[in-house]
C-alpha cells in the first residue's frame, strides 16, 4: 500500500488515550496545594502506574541492624552515602543515589532494600524525603 | 574595463556545533553547490566529559555504574564490554548461566535501541506518526525491562563475574507477551518502513557507503554491515553465550538479493536485527542451563583480587550501534584501575559520513546523518585547550602523543 501509516491513524483516533493521567486529568494550578486538598478529602488523585515486582525505588534503611561496616560507602559509585562518625550509623542523600542498588547487595547485615517509592523529584535537594538515615 | 567577478559558484553551509537539527553537539562544514553537497568536513569534540579520567578514581564495581552512563541507550554494552575486560585482566570465569542472562539483556537493549532508532529515522524525515507508533513498542520493551531489572534505562544488572539477578520461570509468562507482541506487531513496521511510498522515496539510492568505503573507513555495526561487510563481534568472537546460539551475520541481501549500502538498506538491516534479537532471546530462554549467577558473590573478595592483580585487558562487544571496546589496565597497587580506555562505535561510523553526504541533497542530511545512529557524546574521549581556546592537533602531533602515551602505558 502507498500509505501504510493511515489506517492505523484512524484507528487510534478511537482509541483512549495510553498516558495515565497522573496525579489529575489536568495539571492543577498548584501542584502542593492539589495534594493537600488531596489530604484534606477535598480532591480525588488519580493513581499511578504500579511499580513491577522488584523495582528499584527509594531505599529503605534499617538503621537497628547497621553494623557500621562502611562496606557500602565503598561500592557506591556516587557517593550518595555519608558515614556519621559518633552514631557509626549511615546517612544517604537520594538526590544523588542512582538507584543500582549495589549498596544492598553488599551489605553484610541486610539493613538496606529498594522500597518502590518514586515520587522524589523536590526542589530542596537536602529536603528531609530525600534523606535516608 | 569591466573587473571579473569571482567565478565561485559554491558556497560554505557551517551546520552547528549547536543547531536545532542535532541532537548532540557536533559540527558540519558543508561545500554547497545550489542543492547539492560538493564537500563535507566534521569536526568533534564539543561534549567532553572526562569519563575514564572519573573512572580512574573509582574502583571497578563503581566503574560499572559509571559506564553504564556513558551512553543512556547502550546501558548494557558499555559496561558488558568493561566487565569482559576486567575479566579478562583478572581472569574470571563466567558461570554459563549469566552467560545466557548476559545475552538476553543485551537483546533486550538491542531491540529498544533499533526501535528507537527507527522512530528517529522517521522523523528526520517528517514522519512523525511513525515515530509515535515505534515507541510505543518500545514503551513496551521498556515495561520489560523494568520488570526484569528494577530500572528502565540504566538497568544495573551486570557486575564483575555474573548478572545481580536471575530469569525464572515465573517471569516468563511477561516476557513471553512481549516477545508476543513484537512478533505481530513487527510485520506492520516492516511493512511501514519498506513498502511505505514515502520510506522509498527517501531512502533509497540516499546515503551510499560502498563496500570498499565501510571496509577502509572501518565502519562497525549496521553502517557496515549494510553496505554488506560481515561484521559483528556476536558472531566473529562469540562472546557470551552467542556460539550456542546459531546467529548470523545480517546483511540486506538477505531480504532483498542486493546489496546497496544506502538508507534503505540500514533500515532493513535493523529491522532485522529486531527480529534476529527476539529469535534470540527465545533460544537463550529456551536453552538456558541452570547454575550460579556470578562467580564470586563476595564483591569485595572481587575488589581484593584486582588490587592483586598486575595486568591488562581487553573486552569487546557489539553494541546496537556497533563494536564498543574497553580497555583497563591494573597496576597491582590500587584497586582503582591504572587506565581505562574506552572506543564507542560511532567513532568508527563518523568518517563514512564523507562518502555518505558528498553528492547529496541539505534536505537529505538528517536522514543520512542520523541513519548511522550516530552518538556524539559517547565518542568524546578528548578535547585540546590551548589557554581558552579550543585547539586543533594535527597528524602528526596526534600521532606522537598517542605514542608517547601508550609508552607511558606500557611501562
Ligand atoms: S543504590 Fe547505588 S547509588 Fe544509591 S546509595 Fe546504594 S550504592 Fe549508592
Ligand atoms: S554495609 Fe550495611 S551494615 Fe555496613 S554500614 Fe552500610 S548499611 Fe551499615
Amino acid at each position: 500500500m502507498r500509505f501504510s501509516m493511515l489506517p492505523k491513524v484512524f484507528a487510534q483516533m478511537f482509541k483512549k488515550p495510553w498516558t495515565n493521567k497522573f496525579p489529575a486529568k489536568y495539571i492543577p494550578p498548584s501542584t502542593t496545594k492539589f495534594f493537600e486538598d488531596v489530604g484534606a478529602g477535598k480532591a480525588k488523585i488519580i493513581p499511578a502506574v504500579e511499580t513491577p515486582e522488584g523495582f528499584r525505588g527509594k531505599i529503605q534503611y534499617d538503621k537497628e541492624k547497621c553494623t557500621g561496616c562502611k562496606l557500602c560507602l565503598r561500592v557506591c559509585p556516587s557517593g550518595a552515602i555519608e558515614f556519621k562518625e559518633k552514631e557509626k550509623k549511615i546517612k544517604i542523600y537520594l538526590a544523588r543515589c542512582t538507584f543500582c542498588s549495589q549498596c544492598n547487595d553488599v551489605c553484610p547485615s541486610n539493613c538496606l532494600s529498594m522500597g518502590n517509592e518514586f515520587l522524589l523529584a523536590d526542589a530542596d535537594i537536602y529536603s528531609k524525603d530525600l534523606i535516608v538515615e | 574595463m569591466k573587473e571579473k567577478t569571482t567565478s565561485k559558484t559554491t558556497y560554505q553551509l557551517p551546520i552547528g556545533p549547536i543547531h536545532p537539527a542535532l541532537k548532540e553537539p557536533v559540527m558540519f562544514e558543508f561545500e554547497i553547490d545550489g542543492e547539492r553537497i560538493v564537500d563535507v568536513d566534521v569536526s568533534l569534540g564539543h561534549v567532553h566529559r572526562a569519563i575514564e579520567w572519573t573512572g580512574m578514581r573509582r574502583n571497578s564495581i563503581q566503574i560499572i555504574y559509571l559506564a553504564e552512563r556513558i551512553c543512556g541507550i547502550c546501558s548494557i554494552s558499555h559496561p558488558m564490554a568493561f566487565i569482559r575486560a576486567v575479566e579478562n585482566a583478572v581472569d574470571i570465569e563466567v558461570p554459563e548461566r549469566a552467560e545466557y542472562l548476559r545475552v538476553i539483556q543485551c537483546e533486550l537493549e538491542r531491540i529498544c535501541s533499533h526501535i528507537l532508532w527507527a522512530g528517529v529515522a522517521a522523523h528526520e524525515i517528517g514522519f512523525d506518526t511513525v515515530l509515535f507508533l515505534t515507541w510505543q513498542m518500545r514503551e513496551k520493551v521498556l515495561d520489560l525491562t523494568e520488570y526484569l531489572t528494577g530500572n528502565r534505562i540504566t538497568k544495573a544488572i551486570l557486575t564483575i563475574g555474573g548478572v545481580r539477578r536471575d530469569i525464572t520461570k515465573d517471569h516468563h509468562p511477561k516476557i513471553f507477551e512481549t516477545l508476543n507482541y513484537l512478533k505481530d506487531n513487527f510485520d506492520k513496521l516492516r511493512h511501514i518502513f519498506l513498502d511505505d511510498k514515502t520510506f522509498q522515496l527517501r531512502s533509497q539510492g540516499c546515503g551510499i557507503l560502498r563496500y570498499e568505503d565501510a571496509l577502509k573507513l572501518c565502519a562497525v555495526g549496521p553502517t557496515t554491515r549494510a553496505s554488506g561487510v560481515k561484521k559483528d563481534v556476536r558472531v566473529d568472537q562469540s562472546y557470551a553465550a552467542y556460539g550456542d546460539l546459531d546467529i548470523k551475520h545480517i546483511t540486506p541481501d538477505l531480504l532483498t538479493g542486493q546489496v546497496n549500502g544506502d538508507v534503505y538498506d540500514r533500515i532493513i538491516v535493523r529491522l532485522l536485527e529486531i527480529k534476529q534479537s527476539v529469535e534470540l532471546i527465545e533460544k537463550a530462554i529456551d536453552q538456558m542451563p541452570s547454575g550460579d549467577l556470578v562467580s564470586e558473590p563476595k564483591i569485595l573478595k572481587i575488589l581484593a583480587t584486582i588490587k592483586k592483580t598486575n595486568g591488562e585487558g581487553v573486552g569487546r562487544a557489539e553494541a546496537p550501534r556497533g563494536e564498543v571496546i574497553h580497555y583497563v589496565k591494573f597496576n597491582g597497587e590500587s584497586e582503582h584501575p591504572y587506565t581505562w580506555k574506552v572506543r564507542a562505535p560511532t567513532y568508527n561510523n563518523i568518517l563514512p559520513w564523507i562518502p555518505m553526504l558528498k553528492g547529496e541533497q541539505i534536505a537529505d542530511i538528517p536522514i543520512v546523518a542520523a541513519s548511522t545512529d550516530p552518538c556524539i557524546s559517547c565518542t568524546n574521549r578528548v578535547a585540546v585547550i590551548d589557554g581558552n581556546n579550543n585547539y586543533e592537533l594535527n597528524k602528526e602531533e596526534l600521532h606522537r602523543l598517542s605514542v608517547e602515551k601508550t609508552r607511558r602505558l606500557m611501562k
